[in-house]
């Protein structure tokens, strides 16, 4: 589809219109572009850099440098397995291995049919009710290490 | 529109009388030991006040500190009060937030800028997301008190974007404030005006430390650079710049309302008030407590914390996050300051303090904050960007026992070039871990070499 006809991109366009097209504000454009597109693809930063006017180099390099920031699309679901230090003590890495073991994906990337994305983080801030992981919203807490999916492998399609 | 003090009291009273009439509803026992062994300023309010609600902030005496000092106090009072408090900054380093003010109140600029760091990234604390949820305008009554200090009207609070909800209440609270003529131009009608802005963070740990901070506002990359000039001088935009802890911004209304005497007799002499632990890992009762400085570890850890859970045996205290150190048993009737921590090669940090049991292997938690720092390492400087990669590859060794004298002596050697060399906190502190699980648990390490 063409940037132009995509309404997507209209939207986009307004936003960084209502910034003032500033070039410091390239954050919050790409906090935006991922709102909306799900994800940062090549054009979109593409786009970004010419509306804004800074080089692509500088967009994809600060894209890249920010972990929040995905490039590919994710999938319809989300786990995020809490890598932080009370969840970590807390047995976090055999959460992971059985998750990525079940579906056979790395942490960070997408089952083949889109269905589920496994992500890692550093902590997310409910350390009290560790070990946690968040399936796309919701935060679920003192999760079982043997069966770490017991109550959302259902929703998983 | 509020313009007087007066009408703020007037406010406060109705709101007051409100309450009155229909009391909320408080959740916690605050007979448990859990709750009478804590001192609590910056979490006074913490699920006593409804966060979305800034009437209730005021009814519970929100405001009249700000109001109070625009009002009767002259910049170089406010100061003078923060210097007689004693009050350090409460997001690592501990710099003494009188003296920073005073630095930069007396830069001349036209503009200053005032940031308040809500990035919290240790893993394994949650103080500030606390205080940012549960008393949003606690935080920005501190930050324009701050720029009526220093001479600034502008503000930015940068938070880390896994804080959804910490976002969602500040933005509101700074929409109501503004509405009510709290922020804004002219407040009070004293002349002072001071506006507040959020900017969103994009998972970086080391956008923490304050120049790459700085470079993350800018619309950059979010690299440390080398310091002098220092924030004070040349912080955002080039301008002179205040950069302090959300915490440290959710004790200055107190400060104001009680004074600075009262707040310098809590806690120890050299490091006055409270602090607030986020207590996890393997102990019965985990969440936040808030202590006078100067509380043991075993007060902590025992007392509040109810002890080791499962019923097995305490073996490690971990403070301060990737910059701290583990702290054994022998270690536990420490009073906890910045400078007792310090003297067992620990750190205060933010006051993330995570018990770990005799199941634990001290390498393999080494292990876990060197991976942390390789990860989070921005890359920038080179002992940082290969040291810490190289550091965790010799970790790996001992954890699969197959280290060699050689390894030991390299892994130690290491660690002091990493520290000496790197450009910013983060590399200068990413071998503390090692360094102190090497101090106070060495067998561990040595049982890790096979050439003996
Ligand atoms: C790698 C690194 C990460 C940091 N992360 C944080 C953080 O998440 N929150 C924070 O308040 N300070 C953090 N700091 C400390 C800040 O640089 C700065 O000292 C602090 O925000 C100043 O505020 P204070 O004086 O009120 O503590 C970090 C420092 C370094 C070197
Ligand atoms: S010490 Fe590490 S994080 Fe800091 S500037 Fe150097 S590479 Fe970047
Ligand atoms: S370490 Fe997992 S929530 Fe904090």
């Amino acid at each position: 589809m063409s940037t132009a006809t995509d309404d997507r991109y209209n939207a986009l366009e307004k936003i960084i219109k209502k910034l003032g097209y500033e070039k410091n504000a390239l954050l919050e454009v790409l906090h935006n572009a991922q709102g909306i597109f799900g994800y940062l693809g090549l054009d979109t930063l593409k786009f970004i850099a010419k509306r804004l006017q800074l080089p692509y180099s500088k967009v994809y390099g600060v894209a890249t440098f920010y972990s929040n920031f995905r490039l590919k699309p994710k999938g319809r679901h989300n786990i995020v397995v809490c890598a932080g230090t009370a969840c970590h003590i807390k047995g976090a890495d055999k959460i992971l291995q059985k998750i990525e073991q079940r579906y056979g994906i790395k942490a960070g990337e997408t089952t083949s049919d889109e269905a589920l994305s496994l992500l890692t983080a550093r902590c997310v801030g409910t350390c009290s009710i560790a070990p946690v992981i968040v399936f796309d919203e919701d935060i679920k807490a003192n999760v079982s290490l043997e069966n770490p999916l017991c109550d959302i492998e259902e929703s998983i399609k | 529109m509020i313009t007087s003090i007066e009408e703020l009291q007037e406010l406060a009273q109705i709101k007051k009388s409100q309450n009155d009439a229909n009391p909320r509803e408080i959740e916690i026992d605050m007979t448990s030991n859990f709750y009478t062994k804590q001192t609590r300023i910056v979490l006074e309010n913490e699920g006593i006040i409804d966060p979305e609600d800034i009437e209730d902030y005021i009814a519970h005496d929100g405001y009249i500190p700000l109001f109070k000092v625009l009002d009767e106090m002259s910049p170089k009072d406010v100061i003078e009060e923060l210097k007689i408090s004693g009050l350090r900054g409460r997001g690592g380093g501990g710099y003494p937030a009188g003296l920073k003010w005073e630095s930069v109140s007396k830069v001349q600029s036209e503009q200053k800028y005032i940031i308040c760091n809500g990035d919290e990234g240790d893993p394994g604390a949650f103080m500030d997301r606390a205080v940012m949820e549960s008393d949003p305008h606690r935080v920005l009554e501190g930050m324009a008190i701050a720029g009526f200090a220093c001479g600034a009207d502008k503000g930015y609070i940068y938070i880390r974007a896994e804080y959804p909800i910490a976002v969602k209440r500040l933005t509101r609270a700074i929409k109501q404030a503004t509405k009510l003529g709290i922020l804004g131009q002219n407040i009070a009608q004293s002349g002072f005006g001071f506006t507040i802005e959020i900017r969103l963070g994009a998972g970086a740990f080391v956008c923490g430390e304050g120049t790459a901070l700085i470079a993350s506002i800018e619309g950059g990359r979010g690299h440390p650079r080398q310091k002098p000039p220092h924030l004070s001088d040349h912080g955002l935009w080039g301008k002179p710049t205040i950069l302090n802890n959300v915490e440290t911004f959710a004790n200055i209304a107190p400060i104001i309302k009680n004074g600075g005497e009262w707040f310098k007799s809590i806690g120890t002499q050299n490091s006055s008030g409270t602090k607030v632990f986020a207590l996890s890992g393997h102990i019965k009762n985990t969440g936040l407590v808030e202590v006078p400085m100067g509380t043991t570890l075993r007060e902590l850890v025992y007392d509040i914390g109810g002890g080791v859970e499962d019923g097995r045996k305490f073996k490690a205290i971990q403070s301060g996050g990737p910059s701290g150190g583990c702290i054994p048993e022998h270690l536990l009737d420490l009073e906890v300051d910045y400078e007792s921590l310090k003297e067992v090669d620990s750190i205060m940090g933010s006051g993330g303090l995570i018990v770990m049991d005799d199941s634990s292997n001290m390498v393999e938690i080494a292990r876990f904050f060197m991976d942390f720092c390789a990860n989070e390492s921005c890359g920038k400087c080179t002992p940082c960007r290969v040291g810490t990669t190289q550091l965790t590859g010799l970790l790996d060794k001992f954890i699969a026992k197959e280290a060699t004298k050689h390894d030991f002596t390299l892994l130690k050697e290491m660690c002091l070039v990493v520290k000496s060399t790197s450009l910013c906190g983060l590399g200068q502190t990413a071998p503390n871990p090692v360094l102190s699980t090497i101090k106070y648990f060495e067998d561990e390490y040595l049982a890790g070499i096979c050439d003996d």
